[in-house]
């Protein structure tokens, strides 16, 4: 029995009268990689900056790596990886720059800096680019790198929010071989994202609408609960009961 | 203390990959101090002055030679009648109208008593004032020559006069650069602690990187250490450069010490990049904060005595004034620059900079969240 490093009950956000996370409960085994699915404001993101330590929720319960999301958020900070749909690293900092900056914050020793940075530079194939400014690198490059940069201090968890929006097929796919390896590494991953595909390469799923969790279950298991063929249209279904716009 | 040293290698790196940043360090010191200094300068000259000469005598025409011999008049009008001057005000080819009535020769040698009249045009009520004041010295200096030259003669009759002698103390020629430069100085390095340093706050607001940082255990006094101190740093070399500007171009170096103003400086610019500080937590964009920055930029230059005796502001413009840190910082510069103050002199100057700085500071580090 693996344990849970994520778990959640009824966490709830509320913004004035509108509730962007509605009582959500639901737990992340360690080394899973855990899909969160929701279309455009179904509270996906809310729910994320929330378990991250980033907002500060207004009801129920949640801990993350083991830490209260209530009180110990610096704790959590120190434990998980974060890579946002927004553009993470320094555009004007060299690639080498970056991980240095990073993992310096993180607390790696100089030794293990140096070292960690030279293996991922390899790992990736950026030798040429390495002290080119993150800016003149193609964006495929610049998220593979953002996602290395984020499990560099090899958190628990990593929190990647839409990781691979505008990325072709062929970058997408060597991304989620990434993933792969991260999980196997046993780290946890929990990935939003819109592609459908990249839901099925889930361990479990979870499809938000209104902001609450409407269906949780691995990819097959979901598909025969909707007698469906595809994720997509397990989504679709549930997504068109959505009553609110964004 | 590790994460600082990462954070602050990481900020001067991107600065001096900026090349606008450059150019603001670099350029705003010589191109502002080679500008404004001529710009603000108080002395009036190129006064449009229209005579209406009415007596058309010896000493009308040696008053109006006077006049415009001083170099502050230049005759653009000569008018037969009043109100055809007053249409020369009107067009704005003139702006102060002397008016010499018929018989004033006449009357000045046989009654020894003239009058003349002066109608100044006050929409620009500096130069009116100051134009009027010109003039009346300049008739001043004409009536005691004319009285000399006829008082001459009897010896016996001494005039009774009492001579003003002004003596202008630590700036002899009241040579306006030496006033305007300091005060110029302190605007600009106040240009670059506030607005500088929320610029920058902000761009990472916008483009994302501060979320980043936010989810990583960067507490955020080690965050806002790392923006200060380079941009405190930029502040000093900024002023150093303006020094360097104001030696070459004017020739001015300090009675006082450099360490005197440096020192000062350098808590000055800690109330200032407060002030910036302050700003970056309340604006999400770079536009909010340019637009506040710019509010406060022109309260602070307005009210701090750079172009205006505080003194001469009514009693609650002076309190603004004494709560605005440019203020303290311009009286300083140009007591040390002008006059030679030591750090003795500017201590009651220093611990209300240091007020401020403490209070602003305190006030923005509380208003920014790393959770929201």
């Amino acid at each position: 029995m693996k344990k849970s490093v994520i778990i959640t009950d009824k966490l709830t956000k509320r913004f004035g009268a509108f509730t962007a996370v509605d009582a959500i409960t639901f737990e992340v085994t360690q080394g899973e990689i855990f899909g969160f699915l929701g279309a455009n404001g179904a509270g996906k993101t809310t729910a994320m900056r929330m378990l991250c330590g980033l907002l500060h929720p207004t009801n129920g319960r949640a801990e993350v790596a083991g830490f209260d999301v209530f009180r110990q958020r610096e704790k959590i900070k120190q434990h998980i990886g974060y890579m946002s749909q927004r553009f993470s690293l320094y555009e004007d900092l060299t690639v080498r720059e970056n991980i240095r900056l990073y993992g310096g914050i993180y607390g790696l020793k100089t030794n293990e800096l140096k070292t960690k940075s030279d293996t991922l530079i390899n790992r990736l194939g950026l030798n040429e680019e390495a002290n080119k400014l993150v800016r003149s690198l193609p964006l495929g490059w610049r998220q593979k790198l953002a996602f290395s940069v984020a499990i560099l201090h090899e958190p628990s968890i990593v929190f990647l929010d839409e990781p691979t929006g505008g990325v072709d097929p062929v970058t997408r796919r060597q991304f989620w071989d990434m993933i792969y390896e991260t999980a196997n590494a046993g780290i946890t991953v929990f990935v939003t994202t819109h592609y459908m595909d990249e839901a099925e390469y889930c361990n479990r799923v979870s499809i938000m609408v209104d902001g609450r969790i409407e269906a949780l279950d691995s990819p097959t298991g979901l598909k025969k609960t909707f007698s469906a063929d595809s994720m997509d249209e397990v989504f679709i279904q549930l997504a068109r009961k959505a009553t609110r716009n964004d | 203390m590790r994460t600082l040293r990462f954070l602050l290698q990481k900020e001067f790196r991107q600065i001096f990959r900026d090349p606008a940043i450059l150019r603001i360090i670099f350029m705003m010191p010589i191109v502002q101090l080679i500008l404004l200094p001529f710009a603000a300068d108080y002395e009036i000259k190129n006064i449009n002055l229209s005579v209406v000469d009415q007596d058309h005598s010896t000493y009308s025409q040696q008053l109006i030679q006077k006049m415009t011999a001083s170099g502050y008049f230049r005759l653009t009008n000569y008018a037969p009648s009043y109100p055809q001057a007053l249409q020369a005000v009107e067009s704005n080819t003139a702006d102060i109208i002397l008016t010499i009535p018929p018989h004033f020769e006449k009357d000045l040698v046989r009654h020894s008593e003239a009058k003349i009249m002066l109608a100044a045009n006050a929409i620009n009520g500096v130069k009116a004032g100051l134009g009027t004041s010109y003039a009346m010295q300049i008739i001043n200096d004409f009536n005691r020559e004319v009285r000399e030259d006829w008082i001459l003669l009897p010896k016996y009759n001494e005039m009774p006069t009492i001579e003003i002698v002004t003596a202008n103390w630590y700036n002899p020629q009241i040579d306006y650069h030496l006033f305007m430069v300091p005060g110029i100085l302190a605007i600009l390095v106040t240009m670059v602690g506030s607005f500088l340093a929320a610029m920058n706050i902000v761009r990472e607001k916008e483009v994302g990187t501060i979320e980043q940082i936010n989810v990583t255990p960067v507490h955020k006094y080690q965050f806002l250490l790392g923006k200060l101190i380079p941009f405190w740093v930029l502040g000093l070399v900024t002023l150093a450069m303006g020094f360097l500007v104001a030696w070459i171009i004017f020739g001015i170096i300090p009675v006082g010490y450099y360490i005197t103003i440096f020192s000062f400086a350098a808590v000055y610019l800690l109330a200032v990049l407060g002030i910036g500080l302050l700003v970056s937590t309340y604006a999400d964009t770079q536009q909010q904060a340019t637009l506040i920055a710019f509010f406060f930029m022109m309260i602070f230059i307005l009210l701090s005595g750079l172009y205006t005796p505080v003194e001469s502001m009514p009693g609650w413009a002076q309190v603004i004034s004494w709560l605005n840190p440019v203020t303290h910082f311009v009286t300083v510069v140009r007591a040390v620059v002008i006059k030679g103050s030591g750090i003795s002199d500017v201590l009651p100057e220093l611990f209300t900079v240091l007020g401020f700085a403490i209070f602003y500071n305190s006030w923005a580090v509380l208003n920014y969240r790393k959770t929201a």
